[in-house]
């Protein structure tokens, strides 16, 4: 069997790293987090460098059931990249918490390379592994605080759900296979370009319910209900991470799968991107209109999240490379920003119950400045008010949206972007303009500042740089 | 063509026959000594009927995932000895690989002391 | 050249060290050290961008470094990329040079505040805002730019936030920093519509394209190059403190005094300068706006000038003087002799930051007392603040040689050559009430009786990091002027007019369309010298005069002409017209109009109505949301049905 270890490195480090020294490490060392915790985020950092080193270097691996090089290596530097700030902002979170267990780290890294494995899938078995190793590590950091009713609620609600996605993701593979007779993507993807497929009823099928887990993956409508009640129920660091590295992870499969699935000469396209349309129309209108009606703040971040799934939907309706390159540009800004606001949740809460009402935000302007200004520019930066990088993502999804001809998605799109800020806005407002009502001891970020820093940061650079990334994103088509 | 599966549906009848044949002579033959115990569900030893909420000990479910665990990972084993000699160094090295990843998820649990019963 | 692009960055980087780790430094020196270190580089590399042009053919002095390309889609295309040429190197040099000095005197003036390393940094994005503004290559850039010092000012004016200012209307710095914005926000929209036009019209913001294109895309005098260049003038004068807009730059005083002299006196406000003199080719296209431009200079200049002469605090003077100075140099501009309206930029930013920080030292040597009339016989106490404060009034007296006298009779000259007799006698009216007022601030702050209380105030000299800008800028104020003597002086000393021959290519276009400008170098120009020179040095003896024994003739004349007084204290009054006439008329018609009627009945019902349908779907939505696991795979359920329904029902037919 044919391997690229050199363009594999990545992915071998990250499973050696996790699989049998960390393991180790933690069966044998006991009770040193820190020693845990510089392990994994060294791990993380190599293997995002490493991951960047071998950019370069494009062909496929492991008998051609993995791709490597370009896009799927961006991604492995983004999931790394969030793993690293979701660390930094857990550890001052857990400890609070005293929830600080080895394992936690452990999860982390562990969906980190799910997530990797995802998005250098090639073989739609190596895609059902990814998504595996990477939810069953959420459903465990979902319910990491174990005597927190709410959070042992989320887990098993998430669990139970996603078990129930995986049975359609499953099932969806088994009718493309037989359809088209492999589970390798290039093969599926000639068969479906050529229309030689003997059942294209059960390919039609099949890729539907392709669609549908990843729609559960990605919270789209219908498929979103467990997002609010987990994304809530769920330490925020760990809310912050699933939302977005997850999601971003979801769209890498979703882009890979869709190009394989929906070739412009094949027959089923049109039904396909309209059903997409559809889903993602319904996704971004009832995710801003239900955010509206929240009064807690992590509630209404987990809708701005639906919402979000919904705009990134249209890059995949595009159905081509403008779309595709929208999606990644958009979906990285929106890791950082929606990660960032989610961790500033997480740094305000007490316990996770406490301080997480809009109205506990108000006139954090005048008792956090630096938080409250954090908090604006991400929720400008989500709302997509030029020049942060929400602004240049929603721009890009439109454009790719209109030139494919669904103009119609983008009027559903910029309305339901107006709903938006008013949610977005009104939390600035809260912040700003109004009196705090009660006593608040003062907070401090401790590591999770750096998560912090950078997430702004990036918020605001990639607003700067956006035809750079782009010209980047167009060589990988 | 359908020559090649007589030794199966030989195989399938003669099982027939035995089974039906034994449930139907013990009734016939044997003595009846009804008793409470007799007649009540087996049920490995347990106390078959109680309230269904019961709560187990949590180290009686990390035994049985641990149990599912490593005999399904055993599972892969299989059609590795089998197709041994096919699958060659390449395939030995990744049955090692398999193994220590496996043995250190083991030395892992054993260190938590997940196997501990009291 | 590529590593002009660094001046920019340096002062971005120091921004950014101040900002995030300035609290952890705890050590003031340290702080003001790596703000001044990064404005210092800047400068540094922008001499040698200096020499590097220099060394260029004169033909070939404009360079356009590109650092990145900042939107690429479709037609609209915009590059972060910075344009160095004779213009935009000069105002660098005059901001990083002066801002340097500015920021080693602020170690100085800011010792001991709490906000000590937020001052800094603010300082530096400041600076790095306004380097875009003046490098950038395009009108996009410019205008972060401009928005970027907006912002700067507003942070710098309201940096002692919670202290009270008295302004007119005004009582709280916040108040005054809100001022500053709000007003400048007019001039910003007209910025705007003016990018949005020229863009309709060439497809690109790129100045090197607008201005080399304008005279074929556009047609001289016509209705689109006038409605363009008046837009921009609207922003110009918000900048610039022009009449009308000019009613903020007084309460801007009420920042910290080094940020009076960086931003309200030697760079920010000089930025609508700037614009004319990048677009000078649009502006002289236009002789509508070009008429308009010089009505307003001049009006403000002669407006300014006599408020500042009724002012009591120390730092408004020299306000209602930069406003006036500013105004000179828009009637240059609107005369067609940019090159002069360009040099009274530099010179005015020479004596004006010196005058400021001298202002400054002497408030912190009086413990923060700013009114003039409470102060008196500083000279003992504070000799080298004296002695610079003294050179700097010579200077934009236009005492002969020294630098403001060149530049401002420059202005005169064209004022008259290119203009009419009239507006040279405005203009020289004003620069007399300049000699009047600034010799009565330095009388009556540095001569004449200790008016201040002994036993609590103990003036003193200021430390060294406030004394040595301050000699370094009394030098450049006494020999800067040579850089652009006139003609008439330098033929004779055989002495070139270095500044019009280093910038004539920037205007070479602009120039060429207007029609009356060049003309004799002669006689005239030396009588109307003299005659601006004599009515100079009769204002600074009027001054002395009146003010040289303390107060009593002061309150003499004051009270003789108790309504001109009373006029000019309270600034013609303009507050109080804006606040009758637009600020209350606006207000009583939002309240009244706006929102009894069309804010409650139309837009709240419509905002509501929609607002209600959200939130009822919101509810409704809601509920669906239930909360049991069961349901949601139930829906679930459903929504597979019909996307299958929806994908596979058209496939069979």
């Amino acid at each position: 069997m044919h391997i690229d270890f050199f363009g594999s490195l990545p992915l071998l480090v990250i499973w050696l790293a996790l699989g049998a020294i960390g393991i180790a490490i933690q069966a044998f060392v006991r009770n040193n987090t820190r020693l845990v915790f510089g392990y994994y985020s060294g791990t993380l950092v190599i293997t995002a460098l490493l991951a960047l080193i071998t950019s370069a270097h494009k062909g496929t691996t492991f008998g051609g059931m993995i791709s490597i090089g370009g896009f799927a290596n961006y991604f492995d530097v983004l999931f790394c990249g969030a793993g690293l700030l979701a660390m930094f902002a857990a550890r001052p979170y857990l400890q609070r918490e005293n929830s600080e267990l080895d394992e936690f780290y452990t999860m982390l890294v562990s969906a980190v390379s799910g997530m990797m494995l995802m998005a250098h899938a090639n073989n739609l078995l190596v895609l059902f592994v990814g998504i595996e190793l990477m939810s069953i590590s959420f459903y465990i950091m979902a319910g990491f605080l174990r005597t927190n009713i709410r959070s042992i609620e989320a887990a098993l609600k998430y669990f139970l759900l996603g078990a129930f996605a995986t049975g359609f993701l499953v099932y969806g593979m088994s009718l493309i296979y037989g359809a088209t007779g492999s589970l390798q993507y290039d093969v599926i993807a000639s068969v479906i370009g050529e229309n030689r497929s003997q059942f294209p009823t059960l390919l039609a099928i099949g890729a539907v319910f392709l669609a549908v887990a990843l729609s559960f993956k990605i919270a789209a409508f219908p498929f979103h209900q467990w997002a609010p009640d987990v994304y809530e129920g769920s330490p925020t660091v760990v809310t912050a991470f699933m939302s977005t590295a997850g999601k971003a992870a979801a769209f890498s499969a979703f882009i890979a799968v869709f190009a394989v699935l929906m070739p412009a000469s094949s027959l089923m396209t049109p039904q396909l991107q309209l059903m997409l349309a559809a889903v993602a129309a319904i996704t971004m209108l009832v995710g801003n209109v239900t955010a509206v009606a929240q009064t807690n703040v992590k509630r209404m971040l987990a809708y701005s999240s639906i919402a979000h799934a919904g705009y990134l939907l249209m890059g995949i309706v595009a159905n081509g490379e403008a779309g595709y390159s929208a999606i990644t540009f958009y979906v990285t800004s929106y890791t950082f920003m929606q990660l960032g606001a989610f961790v500033v949740v997480g740094i305000l809460e007490r316990g996770n119950e406490e301080n997480l009402q809009i109205d506990d935000y108000a006139g954090l302007a005048k008792r956090e400045p630096v938080l409250a200004f954090i908090m604006a520019v991400f929720m400008f930066s989500l709302a997509g008010i030029p020049p942060f990088a929400g602004f240049f993502g929603k721009y890009l999804l439109f454009v790719a949206a209109i030139e494919s001809g669904y103009t119609w998605l983008t009027i559903v799109a910029v309305v339901s972007s107006v709903v938006s800020a008013y949610f977005y806005l009104g939390l600035v407002v809260k912040m700003y303009f109004t009196e705090p009502h009660k006593e608040h001891s003062h907070v401090s970020p401790g590591l999770a500042g750096i998560t912090l820093f950078v997430t702004v940061a990036v918020s605001i650079v990639l607003g700067l740089f956006t035809s750079q990334l782009l010209s980047i994103f167009g060589t990988w088509w | 063509m359908i020559l090649d599966y007589m030794p199966l549906i030989i195989m399938i009848v003669v099982g027939l026959i035995f089974g039906v044949s034994n449930i139907v002579l013990a009734e016939n033959l044997g003595p009846k000594r009804s008793t409470r115990a007799k007649l009540s569900t087996y049920e490995s030893g347990m106390e078959p009927v109680k309230t269904a909420r019961e709560r187990f000990t949590v180290k009686f479910y990390l035994v049985a995932m641990m149990f599912i665990l490593f005999d399904i990972e055993i599972v892969f084993m299989y059609p590795w000895a089998v197709q041994f000699r096919e699958l060659g160094y390449y395939g030995l090295s990744a049955m090692v690989l398999f193994m220590v990843l496996l043995f250190s998820g083991y030395l892992y649990v054993i260190k938590k002391g997940a196997l501990k019963w009291d | 050249m590529n590593y002009a692009a660094l001046i920019p960055l340096f002062p971005l980087i120091g921004f950014v060290i101040v900002a995030f780790f300035g609290k952890r430094l705890k050590n003031e020196k340290l702080i003001g050290g790596i703000a001044s270190t990064a404005i210092l580089a800047s400068f540094v590399t922008a001499v040698m961008v200096f020499v590097g042009l220099t060394n260029r053919p004169e033909d070939d002095r404009s360079v356009i470094v590109h650092v990145y390309s900042w939107i690429a889609t479709g037609s609209f295309s915009v590059d972060v990329a910075y344009q160095f040429d004779q213009l935009s190197i000069l105002f660098t040099l005059i901001i990083t040079g002066i801002g340097f000095l500015i920021h080693v005197y602020s170690i100085g003036y800011m010792h001991g505040d709490a906000g000590f390393p937020r001052f800094f940094a603010y300082l530096n994005l400041f600076v790095f805002m306004m380097l875009n503004l003046v490098l950038a290559s395009n009108f996009l850039l410019t205008f972060l730019g401009w928005e970027g010092v907006g912002l700067a000012s507003y942070l710098l004016i309201g940096f002692w936030y919670d202290r009270k200012f008295e302004g007119t209307r005004i009582t709280w710095t916040g108040d005054a920093a809100m001022k500053a914005f709000v007003v400048n926000r007019i001039g910003d929209f007209g910025v705007l519509l003016a990018m949005f036009m020229l863009f309709n019209q060439f497809g690109t913001l790129d100045y090197a394209t607008i201005n080399a294109q304008a005279p074929g895309v556009l047609t001289a005098g016509g209705t689109a190059v006038t409605l363009i260049t008046l837009l921009l003038f609207l922003g110009c004068a918000g900048k610039s403190a022009q009449i009308p807009l000019g009613v903020w730059l007084p309460d801007a005083m009420a920042g910290p005094t080094p940020v009076s002299a960086l931003i309200h006196a030697a760079t920010m406000v000089t930025s609508g300068i700037f614009l004319i003199a990048r677009t000078n080719v649009l502006f002289a296209m236009s002789p509508t706006t070009m008429a308009v431009v010089t009505g307003v200079g001049i009006t403000t200049a002669l407006i300014a000038g006599t408020i500042g002469i009724a002012q009591r605090d120390i730092k408004k003077v020299l306000a209602y003087s930069t406003v006036s100075q500013l105004g000179f140099m828009f009637a240059a501009l609107g005369v067609g002799a940019f090159t002069a309206g360009v040099f009274h930029v530099m010179t005015h930013a020479f004596f004006k930051a010196l005058l400021f920080l001298g202002a400054g030292s002497v408030i912190h040597g009086m413990h923060h007392e700013q009114d003039i009339m409470k102060m008196g016989g500083l000279r003992k106490y504070m000799p080298i603040t004296y002695r610079t404060f003294f050179i700097g009034t010579l200077a934009i007296s236009g005492i002969p040689f020294l630098s403001g006298f060149f530049s401002k009779d420059e202005i005169l000259w064209f004022a008259f050559l290119n203009g009419s007799p009239v507006l040279w006698g405005i203009g020289a009216v004003a620069a007399f009430t300049t000699a009047f007022y600034m010799w009565r601030v330095l009388s009556l702050t540095f001569n004449g009786t200790e008016r201040f209380d002994h036993h609590h105030l103990h003036p003193h000299e200021s430390p060294a990091t406030m004394t040595i800008p301050l000699i370094v800028l009394a030098v450049l104020s006494v020999f800067g002027g040579l850089l652009g003597v006139p003609h008439v002086i330098g033929h004779a000393l055989h002495f070139p007019n270095l500044l019009e021959h280093w910038l004539e290519p920037v205007f070479a276009t602009g120039m060429s369309m207007l029609t009356a400008h060049g003309g004799d170098h002669t006689s005239t120009e030396v009588i109307l010298m003299t005659a601006s020179t004599v009515l100079a040095i009769l204002g600074i003896l009027l001054a002395r005069r009146i003010y040289a024994n303390g107060l009593e003739t002061a309150s003499g004349i004051a009270a003789r002409f108790t309504g001109v007084y009373q006029l000019l204290l309270n600034k013609y009054y303009v507050d109080e017209v804006y606040q009758m006439f637009i600020a209350g008329p606006i207000l009583a018609l939002s309240r009244d109009a706006m929102w009894k009627i069309v804010d409650v009945i139309v837009i709240d019902g419509a905002v509501n109505g929609s607002a209600r349908i959200v939130g009822a779907s919101a509810t409704a939505l809601r509920k669906i949301q239930s909360g049991v696991a069961q349901n949601y795979a139930l829906i679930m359920m459903a929504g597979i049905v019909v996307l299958v329904a929806m994908v596979v029902i058209p496939m069979l037919r």
